[in-house]
């Protein structure tokens, strides 16, 4: 098995004329949590989305969990999680309701539904409020439903598009907590965010500046190449370049 | 005077309670932020604030005017911006301003000088003539803010103007609002951003439709017992953040790549560090620091929870 869970090489989209992702290679070790920073636009989605298997790639190349991004991406779907601050969760349902159409999605063998259902269960801590109807549950809830909805299938990667957005500094650190067991156990995680804070959680971020990596590396080693106290104002001094807005 | 001044202020949503009873000032002139999460209340509040909703309970004045008996003159001093997007689409960044300007009254001729001034102000020039669902999310908030400048406001309320928004453009966006205030505009801003409270003249915390606190940055910062201090050099970062005892330590939470302790005030270096080694965790270096308004709102929200 491969020591890396994502690795692209001139991984490039266009869209007519316009240049969303610029040849990028990007690689990401089983186990590390990899920040995928950038401003608005600068490419981070559409990169994201060609990881994916949802966004066929202009030209490059890139394996994801072992499989090939442009002629595999059915197995890929079913070895990542995805999970967003926009909850793919149907508010109507029950918290069991919703895992249980989750396990479905992703495809989980019939006779192993039973059994990761309640380890997601246990490892999310969402016990007490299985039978809640998910809409009426504080924004916490939600948020490790969504984990145990995004990890039931023990995804080998688990992609967080911006994953906490509005919520309180001290939710954000619960979720995290969480985020942090699931790298120990040896999942990837690939998360965007406009917080830097978080970003500080990863083990190596990278930048993107108008569709190209500027820079990459550990929040320490980032810091002391820019000579600077924060990955805040590593993100205002890498992207000070930037052209396109 | 004041820009806007509560009393007892309370309002429901389908049986869920939105805000539990606020009472506070804002005197005029300041840049006043709003620092909750989603859920906090804060939109029920510029909603009534807007003279758009109605309160349950209590009083709302707005620059001296009550929001529900004299909304008519409350409406021509005010600028919302509201959290959903507010543009049109299909519009361009010209259209959407005049548009906005006719609205208010102000048409042809007039309106010319006040657009040609806040597009300037914006830097929106080279965009003029794009659709406004065609810019980016930092330049579509920057013309939201606009169309909510264009009958120059007294009081300027903005909701959550900076969420999903990059670092650099959230930057300038707050040097438009510094500017303003620089002009006698009086500013309402929420934001979930806890370092964003930092760039106002005074905050209010509000949680589950509660303030848990106001006051400048600064003084908020020095309300809290005992004593902040980083802890650099930590190989784990795998701390509970709610489990402390049963050392002396107030709370040790991660922040960034560093945990932050709060010790009571007689703790020293050498304590600090014996009690972080205690939780099972090795750090390098301690040293005392200044609190941020993060820091003071984990203490509020640890102690509810705790309670």
């Amino acid at each position: 098995m491969s020591a890396f869970s994502i690795r692209t090489k001139g991984l490039t989209k266009r869209f007519g004329t316009f240049v969303a992702v610029d040849g990028i290679d990007v690689e990401v070790k089983r186990g590390e949590i990899y920040g995928f920073l950038g401003a608005n636009g600068a490419g981070k989605t559409t990169a994201m989305r060609m990881l994916c298997g949802l966004l066929v790639p202009t030209s490059g190349e890139g394996q994801v969990a072992g499989f090939d991004i442009l002629r595999e991406t059915a197995k890929i779907r079913t070895r990542i999680g995805y999970m967003s601050q926009k909850f793919a969760l149907y508010p109507d349902l029950t918290l069991r309701e919703n895992l249980k159409l989750s396990t479905d999605l992703y495809a989980i063998p019939r006779k192993l539904v039973a059994e990761r259902m309640d380890e997601a269960i246990m490892r999310c801590e969402i016990t007490e409020m299985l039978g809640r109807v998910t809409g009426t549950l504080p924004w916490g809830w939600q948020q490790r439903l969504s984990l145990a909805c995004a990890t039931a299938h023990h995804p080998e990667i688990l992609f967080l598009d911006e994953p906490t957005g509005s919520v309180d500094p001290l939710s954000r650190r619960g979720f995290w907590d969480l985020i942090r067991a699931e790298a120990a156990r040896g999942t990837t995680i690939f998360v965007t965010t406009h917080y830097m804070d978080e970003a500080e959680y990863c083990h190596r971020a990278c930048f993107l500046v108008d569709g190209r990596v500027a820079d990459v590396g550990a929040p320490p080693e980032l810091k002391a190449r820019h000579g600077v106290e924060s990955l805040q104002d590593v993100f205002l001094a890498v992207a000070a370049k930037a052209r396109r807005s | 005077m004041d820009a806007l001044s509560l009393e007892d202020l309370h309002h429901d949503h389908a049986g869920e309670r939105a805000l539990r009873g606020l009472s506070f000032a804002v005197p005029e002139g300041v840049l006043f932020g709003l620092i909750g999460a989603d859920g906090a209340g804060k939109s029920t509040l510029f909603q009534i604030l807007s003279t758009l909703l109605d309160p349950k309970q209590g009083k709302a004045r707005v620059l001296g005017f009550d929001t529900v008996t004299e909304s008519d003159k409350i409406r021509p001093l005010i600028g919302y911006m509201p959290q959903r997007f507010s543009l049109y689409q299909d519009l361009s960044v010209q259209e959407n301003l005049e548009f906005a300007a006719d609205i208010v009254g102000i048409a042809g001729k007039a309106a010319k000088p006040i657009l040609d001034e806040l597009i300037g102000f914006a830097r929106l020039d080279g965009a003029r003539t794009r659709p406004a669902g065609k810019l980016s999310g930092g330049m579509k908030q920057k013309l939201a803010l606009c169309c909510a400048l264009v009958r120059k406001p007294r009081l300027l309320l903005l909701d959550e103007p900076t969420v999903g928004v990059d670092p650099v453009t959230r930057r300038d966006f707050w040097d438009m609002l510094k500017l303003l205030k620089s002009q006698g505009t009086t500013t309402i801003v929420s934001t979930p951003y806890m370092d964003e409270a930092s760039l106002c003249d005074e905050v209010a915390l509000i949680h589950h439709g509660e303030i848990l606190a106001k006051g400048s940055p600064a003084a908020l910062g020095a309300s809290l017992p005992g004593r902040l201090w980083k802890l650099h050099g930590a190989t784990s970062l795998h701390v509970r953040t709610d489990a402390t005892a049963p050392t002396p330590l107030l709370s040790l939470y991660v922040t960034g790549g560093d945990l932050h302790a709060l010790a009571p005030q007689e703790c020293t270096t050498e304590s600090v560090m014996a009690s972080v080694s205690s939780l099972g965790l090795t750090v390098t270096q301690a040293h005392p620091i200044e609190p941020t308004i993060e820091d003071v709102l984990m203490r509020f929200l640890q102690a509810r929870s705790a309670a």
